[in-house]
């Protein structure tokens, strides 16, 4: 199937295109706010620091913000190409297979009962988490001889996630100063989080956009069908599990960075398919833009929806992507 | 002994299951033990034969307050509320022809705890009252998971309805309201978030009377309906194609099936939050005891859902005293793993 960018030259340019979009978009996520700030100040808070408000709210506000928000924008879109693509499913993504669950749940599990909070644990339990659920989902979806057919496969995931969000819930039910400090943890935001959570799990999500990177010619053979993959010469078992691996540290460490954010996993694919087609060697660093790009932009209209407080962003996504969802599953062909 | 025997009064005839009617019977029995049991137990343990005078108004002052007036009701909540949750995942799974589906997981339970937690959110002033009566909140409940039902049924609208895409509608909209409730209890001053926790999880903590005869009133007009309904879910599980050369309306019966079921849980966790999976379960278990025709199934689920929530809520007051976790807790607790079990059963089908 093509794209609506037919030769590799326009999909050079357009990712051109992207690119500066999302130069864009990190600009303005960085001057448009309840506080008004042009470039200038920008550059001076960082050439020129000379403490005043402004300053330090782009230093310590501003600028954290767009960088999560690019960072796990781009992340979450990656893992929902590599799952749509592994699982051949065109719903699959972390949040309705239950992997943003999974991940919230071993952080608030953490919070409450054992009272953590240091970063690197927090990274950790959501990598935990993300890897558990990714694991049961995967496997109750691909046993039996039809596997993993696209309602077994989300019927699992939303089985999973029913089941992190219920002991979730039931643990706040009984704790309740747990609540406020965990509340976070149940909707994705990118605001007021440190950088230096960033700084901790930025190494295991570069390692998974080069990854994605690496085999995204060798997810090509395998959309071909594991069979056909396998004769072609490929050992299907090992690009799985990388992608799999991979899929668990970006998710993970999206969740563990910014919250469950859901559904960019699931609009990014579906419209880098439609620009550049299915070859993976372009799905991948067009989804990682156009995912950046769609974070940032959602979470500059999250601080416009109820000024002077604010959206929490996984808020703004589900708004955008719950009936992004509904027409995919529409679109899709069910004679019963 | 033959397996049916007929029933004739005038116009009216029924072929009636013996094992069925045996079986219903004996849970029903089951049903009457576990209410007298768990009326029984708390923290002041009453004696079953007690608790049997207090219900008719004959044991001591003290035994008659805290039976008739703490414990029967809720109780009773919990009984219709599993009851009613029973029968609606019974029809939905007859509808959707698939053994996983059931009101939670196709959002109908996501859609009233928006409503309801909206409600708390928008009533709220700011000394943490609410400036008009809680007992709104069920009818805003119902509403929440009325429309909800009426949105997946719509959405999934595409010459005729189809069960998949119903099913995988259902999950993207979950989800989606999922991220509302969690925006509306973010939104709302903090107390709310305590509370409305809770209720998202299933409780029926503080049940009044007048609570019980509004469920009751409610169950037993739908579980009628359901129960004169029986046969059409029957042919619907046969398949569109089966059912359409038998001569039933399929998408008319559909949809009317649909709206049972979305009504049925409404009223149940309008007024006992959103328990999970006991539509799931009950049906299931009835399933193994009574086979796959609905004019057995339907009150024998009934009976299971019922068993099921009421086991719950006596778990959860009485093992983690002086702490009382919500009967929610313990359904999902109980409810995911046998999911889980049946997602991997089905993997031959």
């Amino acid at each position: 199937m093509h794209g609506a960018l037919r030769t590799n030259w326009t999909k050079i340019i357009g990712m051109m295109v992207f690119g500066f979009l999302m130069i864009v978009g990190f600009l303005s996520s960085i001057v448009f706010g309840l506080t008004d700030i042009d470039l200038q100040m920008v550059m001076d808070a960082y050439t020129h620091f000379d403490g005043t408000n402004e300053q330090i709210i782009i230093r310590e506000a501003r600028v954290p913000r767009a960088l999560i928000a690019t960072a796990v924008g781009a992340s979450l879109a990656i893992s929902g190409v590599l799952m749509q693509g592994l699982t051949r499913n065109p719903l699959a993504s972390p949040n309705i297979l239950g992997i943003n669950a999974g991940a919230s749940f071993f952080i608030v599990v953490a919070v409450t009962f054992f009272g953590v909070v240091s970063l690197t644990a927090f990274t950790w339990l959501a990598f935990l988490g993300a890897a558990l659920a990714a694991c049961i989902v995967y496997f109750l979806g691909s046993v039996g001889p039809q596997a993993l057919t696209p309602v077994k496969l989300t019927l699992a995931g939303a089985a999973m996630a029913a089941l992190f969000t219920s002991l979730t819930q039931g643990m706040l039910a009984l704790n309740e100063k747990a609540l406020e400090a965990v509340l976070f943890w149940l909707v994705g935001s990118v605001q007021g989080r440190d950088l230096d959570i960033l700084t901790a799990v930025l190494p295991y999500l570069a390692a998974g956009w080069i990854c994605a990177v690496v085999i995204s010619s060798k997810m090509n053979a395998l959309a071909l069908g594991e069979n056909v993959a396998k004769g072609l010469g490929q050992n299907t078992w090992l690009i799985k599990g990388v992608a799999g691996l991979v899929v668990v540290l970006l998710a993970g460490g999206s969740v563990a960075v910014a919250g469950p954010i859901g559904f960019i996993g699931i609009v990014i694919p579906h419209f880098a398919k439609w620009l550049v087609g299915q070859d993976f060697r372009w799905l991948i660093p067009y989804s990682a833009l156009l995912g950046a790009i769609l974070l940032l932009a959602a979470d500059i209209g999250a601080r416009y929806v109820i000024m002077p407080s604010e959206v929490p962003v996984g808020i703004m996504t589900a708004v955008i992507g719950t009936p992004f969802f509904i027409y995919i599953a529409r679109k899709g062909d069910f004679s019963t | 002994m033959r397996k049916y025997f007929p029933f004739r009064i005038g116009g009216l005839s029924l072929l009636i299951d013996r094992k069925a009617t045996a079986v219903t019977a004996s849970l029903f029995i089951v049903f009457l033990v576990v209410i007298v049991l768990s009326v029984g137990i708390g923290d002041l343990f009453i004696a079953p034969l007690e608790v049997l005078k207090s219900l008719f108004g004959a044991g001591s002052d003290m035994h008659n307050l805290v039976v008739r007036s703490f414990r029967l009701p809720r109780i009773l909540l919990a009984a219709l509320a599993g009851m009613a949750l029973a029968v609606a995942g019974a029809i939905l799974q007859g509808i959707v022809r698939n053994p996983l589906a059931s009101p939670d997981i196709i959002g109908i339970t996501g859609g009233a705890s928006v409503a309801a937690v909206t409600f708390l959110a928008i009533f709220s002033t700011n000394d943490n009252a609410l400036s008009v009566s809680i007992r709104w909140l069920p009818l805003a409940a119902f509403a929440g998971a009325l429309v909800t039902g009426l949105l997946v049924y719509a959405l999934s609208q595409k010459k005729g309805t189809s069960r998949m895409r119903l099913v995988l509608i259902g999950i993207g909209l979950a989800a989606g309201l999922q991220a509302l409730t969690n925006f509306m209890i973010i939104l709302g001053p903090v107390y709310l978030a305590t509370r409305a926790t809770i209720w998202m999880t299933g409780s029926v903590h503080g049940a009044t009377w007048e609570q019980v005869v509004m469920l009751v009133i409610w169950f037993i007009v739908f579980f009628i309906i359901t129960v004169v309904l029986a046969r059409r879910l029957n042919v619907q599980e046969l398949g569109p194609a089966v059912a359409t050369s038998v001569g039933s309306r399929v998408n008319r019966d559909r949809n009317l099936l649909l709206i049972l079921s979305t009504a049925l849980t409404g009223g149940a966790v309008a007024f006992a939050g959103g328990v999970g999976f006991v539509g799931l379960m009950a049906p299931h278990m009835a399933r193994r005891l009574v086979g796959s025709a609905y004019g057995g199934l339907i009150p024998v689920s009934a009976l299971l859902g019922g068993i099921i929530v009421m086991a719950a809520d006596l778990a959860g007051r009485t093992l983690f005293l002086p702490l009382e976790v919500p009967v929610g807790v313990f359904t999902s607790a109980i409810g995911a793993p046998y999911f889980i079990y049946l997602l991997y059963k089905s993997r031959n089908q």
